[in-house]
């Protein structure tokens, strides 16, 4: 069976698209143009000798305060060739859009709605974002690290009162 | 508006199109709800069902009942801090995701984990991965009727439970592996406890094959339901039984041995038909192998540290901070800063019961994770369901959804 690098091949077949290659503990990370994820995905997928037929995962990060703000990351994995692959695209903070890869994994369809849902990332041509952790209605995207935690100030004896005043429950 | 009229779920249609048939909007075909409070949905999982007749039209999965956000409290957190999260997860396999976090914090800061240690971890998730196929069994056979193995099967998992309250003080919640091995040393009887389960469980096996392999209604159940082809299956990112169930010869201990899993000798069932029997029937042979590999961990369970000897990652043990200064800095600087792993991203995936168990790290060089990421099989498979459901009767979906052994905790986080 013929075995592709696939740095050379991608280099080779999308040139400026591949915008950075490094690897880091033995993980291959390419960083390629958001515009071209779904053309290099369908590359991968299809071309004999690179065959990344399991998307093992899809994932986004938010690198706030940085810009470009929030990347994406897809975990390859070829079956007959047992070997990895992390694609990464970078999205600008005021309008993080991307197509989506799910016509070529289908495997991608809920990954990409969990990151809509939770990191406010939207993919274009998806079949159906909606939200899929978090209720319908929900304000904001929770991983974004602009979004609070979230915690209950601790009430003790000299604060009793003051606590009380903003806790959020229902008072008469 | 009074309360009362809005609390009245007024019905939007607008929302269903696009999810079900235009059949379903002229009234011709029927929507039903199953859940998130329904007994065979192994937890609080709603699923939209289209039916024609008796027939599942389209299944729609609702999920994120049980969110917890622990992605983002691991956020929060110092990296030794969340391993007690990454219990909660998949609550049937604990142990299994410990490995999978602390595989990945190892990998993210080149962390050797002693031989000893790395014996006990794959004992250990092997158990673990007994013990989840147990209740899988249990309540899978419970689903389509079978009512005593459910009981056989909590017997023997408490055997399981009683060695993990052994090694860590908890039956369930463990949290027993940290970064670089083990909390601490396994007690003395641990040793007797695990070799008279090996002399204990195998006749088990074969009496829940007694039970079921051949039993005309488990097969009528069973047999031809919950179809899935080898390319759909990897198309729609089944792993694990699932994936195997179809014929792919795909699991991660063999493919990418991981904590040492190459020193041992076991064999990776195979199914042909893709269906949900053939996944009970892999899940079956997999206990058996499973139990090879303990036998052969505690055969070869070499002596040495349970714990690696690197001071800036690992905290020194109790004893030595009566006389060095050098252990009680490291201690401090440990408890109350964590240790600093370089900027970075690692992807570490290991075998759990069901499928592929993904830990993305990133790292931004500060004691605190950046981003933590779990890529869980349920999660997955559930996305797969509907693949699986379409075509069959109502009543198979119990038992395609017990084939596929979905945890909601483990799908939702």
């Amino acid at each position: 069976m013929t075995k592709l690098d696939p740095i050379e091949a991608l280099q080779a077949a999308f040139g400026d698209a591949i915008e950075d290659v490094s690897t880091f503990r033995g993980d291959t990370t390419v960083v390629v143009s958001a515009a071209k994820i779904a053309d290099i995905g369908r590359y991968c997928l299809q071309t004999e000798g690179l065959e990344y037929n399991l998307l093992s995962d899809v994932t986004g990060i938010d690198y706030y305060p940085q810009e470009p703000r929030f990347a994406v990351a897809y975990h390859l994995y070829s079956l007959p060739h047992n070997r990895s692959l992390r694609l990464k695209v970078y999205l600008p903070g005021d309008d993080p859009v991307v197509p989506s890869v799910t016509p070529v994994w289908p495997t991608a369809n809920w990954f990409e709605r969990e990151i809509y849902d939770l990191l406010g990332v939207t993919f274009t041509d998806h079949p159906d974002l909606r939200r899929i952790l978090m209720p319908e209605g929900w304000d904001g995207h929770p991983l974004r690290k602009d979004y609070p935690l979230g915690y209950e100030t601790v009430q003790f004896s000299f604060n009793f009162d003051e606590v009380d005043r903003h806790k959020p429950y229902a008072k008469e | 508006m009074s309360v009362q009229e809005e609390t009245v779920w007024q019905g939007d249609v607008e929302k269903l199109r696009g999810l079900v048939s235009d059949r379903a909007l002229s009234g011709e075909t029927m929507v039903l709800n199953m859940g998130p409070q329904h007994p065979s949905t192994h937890g609080v999982l709603r699923l939209l069902l289209e039916l024609d007749g008796e027939d599942i039209v389209n299944c729609i999965p609702d999920i994120g009942f049980l969110h917890t956000g622990i992605e983002k409290n691991m956020e929060a957190k110092r990296y030794e801090q969340s391993i007690t999260m990454t219990d909660r997860m998949d609550y049937l396999n604990p142990l299994g995701n410990n490995l999978a976090y602390c595989l990945a914090m190892e990998k993210l800061i080149e962390l050797d984990v002693p031989p000893r240690a790395q014996v006990i971890r794959v004992l250990l998730a092997e158990l673990t991965r007994i013990n989840s196929h147990l209740v899988w069994l249990g309540t899978h056979a419970l689903d389509i009727g079978a009512m005593s193995v459910f009981l056989y099967c909590f017997r023997e998992r408490e055997k399981i439970l009683d060695i993990f309250e052994m090694v860590s003080g908890q039956r369930m919640m463990s949290t027993y592996f940290r970064p670089g091995g083990l909390w601490r040393d396994v007690p003395e009887e641990f040793e007797p406890a695990v070799r008279d389960f090996i002399d204990y469980f195998p006749a088990k096996v074969d009496d829940y094959e007694k039970l079921l392999s051949n039993n005309p209604i488990w097969l009528d159940r069973t047999q031809g339901i919950g179809f899935i082809s080898a390319e759909d299956a990897i198309a729609l990112g089944c792993t694990g039984p699932t994936l195997r169930g179809s014929g792919v010869n795909w699991d991660i201990r063999k493919a990418l041995p991981y904590s040492g899993y190459e020193q041992f000798d076991f064999e990776v069932p195979l199914g042909v038909h893709g269906d949900v029997y053939d996944r009970y029937i892999i899940r079956i042979e997999e206990m058996r192998q499973s139990l090879r590999i303990v036998e052969q961990a505690i055969d070869n369970l070499p002596g040495g540290l349970f714990r690696s000897n690197n001071r800036k990652y690992v905290p020194p043990p109790r004893a030595e901070l009566g006389h060095s200064m050098e252990a009680v800095i490291h201690h401090f600087k440990l408890w109350t800063e964590g240790f600093r792993p370089p900027k970075g991203e690692v992807y570490v995936r290991v075998e759990s019961p069901r499928g592929e168990l993904g830990c993305f790290l990133a790292s931004d060089g500060s004691p605190r994770p950046w981003r933590v990421r779990f890529r869980t099989p349920s999660f997955v498979h559930l996305s797969a369901l509907p693949h699986m459901a379409k075509g069959h009767l109502i009543a198979d979906l119990v038992g395609i959804i017990g084939s596929v052994d979905i945890v909601l905790g483990d799908c939702d986080r």
